[in-house]
């Protein structure tokens, strides 16, 4: 009999080994060690972690290889894993004033106590093919000087802060939800939409930032600093009272500075938009903060005018672990409910005549079809 | 056929994956929505090792009702061959070392994707339904915050707009699958994705019934023996599914046809969408002389 | 209720009123709201309230309907079975119920008070279907019949709302809202939008539906001849205040008020 969509065990068996086999390529060529991928694709360790919600650079790397390079598949299998682990403890809140930092710029100020890192970046360079990577030639690296020391970094948006410019951001103690554990309810609060959009896809917030950009929920935004170092993560034990270091893990951070508001010119005070993730990850940094100050629209009274703005819009379609899937799920059987609307739709385009008589007294309908 | 062997459990995961803290969880949750027929309760859904949208909420709950003893039944659009059955029985073959079986009157839970079974369910019968989009209202009021507002005061007249507009554009209520029921005479709630042939079956069931939506982080229950009814209208009453046609295999002339087109002159053959229960009727069939 | 029945005015005329306004308050800044209003309004009667932008009008409206709760004062209305229900002291659910039972509300724009995505047909009967209806026929008979009420011919009961027309549209709205017999309906500047020979067409029907139906009515309007045409008694409120209140025909012909007297002046000599 004919029963194509039927497939059994052995189907399934079958098409992962020729998954494996794809990912592998061509034998011939050695194979790719996770030591290699977390050394030699930061960037794309950096954005599994991320999007992963889970700081282990070689569970990252290992979640790539095994994707064969398919960052949202590596992220869905870091989450998968992720979700099995349990709940040790909370850490204290991350103190980035105190990064050790590699990167560090501000596009408010041309000079900031601190001054201006540039860093590792893609930006500036010219994006030429450099065709001696190609020919596997080592590119050494500067002489690091091992005795410079960073002056102190203080942030850029608490200076301005300090001069009573900024909206504070007041910590009201609430606990903090954890997204992972408890279904997103709204109207969300902040706590809540940051985490979202830290685990958020990359694409979509940098989407979604730059539609705020080009006008739909414009928000007039200044880079007021990223930075990027290593920053120490702290818990307190219950059962020790005092705080422990557990180590250092490497960070992204972004603040917006964005458009001012308030009752009267004297009160007036810029806002702020935030964004954080693990690794180097500045693209992602900056979009997330984008539309953090997009989602605080209801907060400071402004009219909601893009999807950027629209919290249950963003927060509802941001993870591209449920997106991926929810799409894919289009590849399952759905012969039954297709079956269901052949029936109708034939039923329909029957003759009218056949239909039932309980419309007869009403004029014919036909007009909108 | 009799239930499968008992394959080893698969050591390094606990007992049907999910690790006993959430489990809990999901039953105090499930707990709720057996409380309150057809409220949608929110709960933690956990990430869980198959993408949103292939079941991860039916799964979850499958994990945390399920215990050494159960056996478990896996469909998907009533077979239980097609793949993504296949994969999901095999995972709690594999994570719980449950017995499972493709018989409906032999098992104690059955996890479903669009159908329910023919064979009728029996009280002490388990059915865990998947579930992508649980809310009800979703097509027409696209925010939740809404949307609960208007479960929370029995706000439903949008429902019937629905259906008005239907029988004014088509002459019928254009609504072939995930057809709304009401529950208890209470809450709107969406079957699932099952067709509406399959609503009737909902009515006064003695199993009890699950659903689980992972993406949507939502769970919601039908008690046994609960009230379930589709909405209509007095003059355009709810009608199920009919076949001109009987099954190719067995003969059924009562149960939900697949049609097959069998050659590229698209000739067509309708079957069973249950595999179970054509095979049952196919057998003795098959044996007489 | 015993509350509620010490601000009700004493019942000597043998008719009761059907909504009672007392000291309603919603400030949004000196001056800017409504402060200190409190009115009668019994059934059948058509109350205007007028004044320029910004008086207060439509916040006030707000409040009277149930969608903005007020710094202080009370809104009560007596319903259907004669018991007075205080509307902010009452759940959200009864709140919506009356909004979509015993009373009803024309916006201004139709397209904020109709469903746009279904056909005039589904529009008229959604308030019975959200009362109970369950008889298609039954259904379709109330929306040819309000179709025909309202002057819209009865073979476009299933075309959209956005193939009709402003005055089209609005009439649309005003059926939706009437097809549950509700006993108040709030309009807000219902003829705002439209050009004056399709205005005077919908005052019309406006004023022979109040009459036929017994209707009370509160209109926003800060179109006074709209005021003149449609409402018993008149209400002219300036900075947040009623600063005047009457019969409509006392207070356009002989204001009192100094404001009131530049309001209708500057009618008459444009």
């Amino acid at each position: 009999m004919y029963v194509a969509v039927k497939g059994g065990e052995q189907a399934i068996d079958n098409a992962h080994a020729l998954l494996a086999k794809k990912r592998r390529g061509d034998t011939g060529i050695a194979e790719l060690g996770v030591e290699q991928i977390r050394q030699q694709l930061p960037l794309a360790v950096a954005r599994v972690m991320s999007e992963g919600s889970l700081y282990d650079e070689e569970l990252a790397a290992l979640a790539i290889k095994q994707a064969a390079g398919d960052l949202v598949e590596a992220i869905f299998l870091l989450r998968a894993y992720r979700t099995t682990l349990p709940r040790l403890a909370e850490s204290l809140p991350l103190n980035t004033g105190a990064m050790q930092l590699s990167r560090r710029i501000s596009a408010t100020f041309k000079d900031v106590p601190g001054d201006q890192l540039l860093g590792p970046t893609f930006d500036y360079t010219h994006r030429l093919l450099d065709f001696a990577l190609l020919a596997e030639g080592e590119r050494p690296g500067p002489p690091v000087d091992e005795n410079t020391t960073l002056s102190n970094c203080p942030r850029v948006l608490g200076l301005l802060g300090e001069e009573g410019l900024m909206t504070p951001e007041i910590d009201r103690g609430e606990p903090v939800p954890d997204l992972t554990r408890e279904p997103l309810e709204l109207p969300a609060s902040r706590a809540e939409r940051l985490q979202a959009l830290a685990r958020g896809d990359e694409g979509f917030l940098l989407a979604l930032g730059y539609s705020t950009q080009r006008g739909y929920g414009r928000n007039h935004p200044f880079a007021g600093e990223i930075r990027i170092g290593t920053a120490e993560v702290w818990i307190e034990p219950q059962e020790l009272g005092f705080p422990v270091c557990l180590g250092e893990i490497e960070l992204t951070e972004c603040e917006m500075v964005n458009q001012f508001v308030g009752e009267s010119a004297e009160q007036a005070q810029f806002t702020r938009g935030y964004g954080l993730a693990f690794g180097y990850a500045e693209r992602k940094a900056m979009g997330m903060a984008l539309v953090d100050r997009a989602l605080r629209a209801g907060e400071y009274g402004e009219e909601v005018q893009g999807p950027a703005q629209q919290e249950e819009f963003v927060l509802m379609h941001c993870d591209n672990v449920e997106a991926a899937g929810f799409v894919s799920h289009l590849k399952l059987p759905h012969y039954v409910d297709f079956q269901s609307e052949l029936e109708l739709i034939r039923k329909l385009r029957q003759p009218q005549a056949e239909q039932t008589e309980a419309d007869a007294e009403t004029p014919a309908k036909e007009k909108r079809a | 056929m009799n239930a499968q062997a008992i394959p080893a459990r698969e050591a390094g995961y606990n007992f049907a994956y999910l690790d006993e803290q959430t489990k809990r969880m999901i039953r105090r949750a499930l707990l709720k929505a057996v409380a309150i027929p057809g409220y949608q309760v929110p709960f933690g859904g956990r990430e869980m090792p198959l993408p949103y949208g292939w079941g991860t909420g039916g799964m979850q709950l499958t994990a945390a009702i399920l215990g050494a003893d159960d056996v478990l039944k896996v469909i998907d659009q009533g077979a239980d061959d097609t793949t993504n059955a296949v994969s999901i029985r095999r995972f709690f073959a594999r994570t719980a070392g449950v017995a499972t079986t493709e018989r409906t009157p032999e098992a104690t839970v059955i996890q479903t994707r669009h159908r329910i079974p023919e064979t009728p369910l029996a009280a002490g019968q388990i059915m865990v339904y998947q579930v992508p989009i649980p809310e009800p209202l979703r097509f027409i009021e696209p925010s939740e915050t809404e949307t609960r507002t208007m479960h929370a005061l029995g706000d439903y007249g949008v429902m019937h707009v629905k259906l008005y507009e239907d029988i004014a554009t088509f002459g019928h209520i254009a609504t072939s699958y995930a057809y709304p029921v009401t529950v208890d005479g209470r809450y709107v709630m969406d079957p699932s994705p099952i067709p509406k042939f399959d609503n009737p079956k909902l009515d006064r069931s003695p199993a009890l019934m699950l659903f689980g939506a992972g993406r949507e982080k939502r769970l919601y229950a039908v008690p046994p023996y609960t009230r379930v009814i589709s909405l209509d209208f007095e003059d355009h009453p709810f009608q199920i599914q009919q076949w001109e046609q009987c099954c190719a295999i067995c003969g059924s002339g009562d149960s939900y046809l697949d049609e097959l087109i069998v050659d590229d002159a698209g000739t067509k053959q309708f079957v069973c969408s249950d595999t179970d229960y054509c095979a049952q009727r196919a057998q003795p069939q098959e044996s007489r002389p | 209720m015993s509350a509620a029945e010490q601000l009700l005015p004493a019942a000597s005329t043998g008719t009761e009123p059907l909504f009672a306004v007392r000291d309603l308050t919603r400030l949004y800044g000196p001056d800017k709201g409504c402060q200190g209003v409190s009115f009668d309004l019994y059934p059948g009667e058509v109350l205007g309230i007028v004044g320029e932008s910004g008086s207060g009008k439509s916040t006030l409206l707000s409040l009277l309907c149930g969608r903005c709760p007020p710094d202080r004062g009370t809104v009560l209305y007596r319903d259907a079975a004669g018991d007075w229900l205080d509307l902010y002291a009452a759940s959200e659910a009864e709140r919506r119920t009356l909004l979509r039972t015993e009373w009803g509300f024309v916006e201004q724009n139709p397209r904020d008070g109709l469903r746009m995505g279904v056909s005039a047909g589904a529009n008229i009967g959604e308030r019975l279907m959200a009362q109970g209806v369950r008889h298609y026929g039954q259904l379709r008979a109330a929306g040819l019949d309000w179709l025909r009420q309202v002057e819209i011919d009865p073979a476009r009961i299933d075309d959209l709302p956005r193939t009709f027309s402003g005055g089209m549209q609005q009439r649309l709205q005003i059926a939706r809202n009437l097809v549950s017999s509700p006993k108040l309906v709030f309009m807000d500047e219902p003829t705002g939008g439209l050009d004056v020979s399709v205005q005077a067409r919908l005052l019309d029907l406006l004023r022979g539906l109040v009459r036929e139906l017994d209707l009370a009515v509160v209109i926003v309007t800060h179109d006074l001849a709209v005021a003149r045409l449609l409402a018993d008694r008149l209400m002219v409120m300036r900075r947040s205040r009623v600063v005047e209140s009457g019969l409509t025909d006392q207070i356009l012909d002989d204001p009192q008020h100094p404001y009131t007297q530049l309001l209708v002046s500057s009618v008459l000599q444009p």
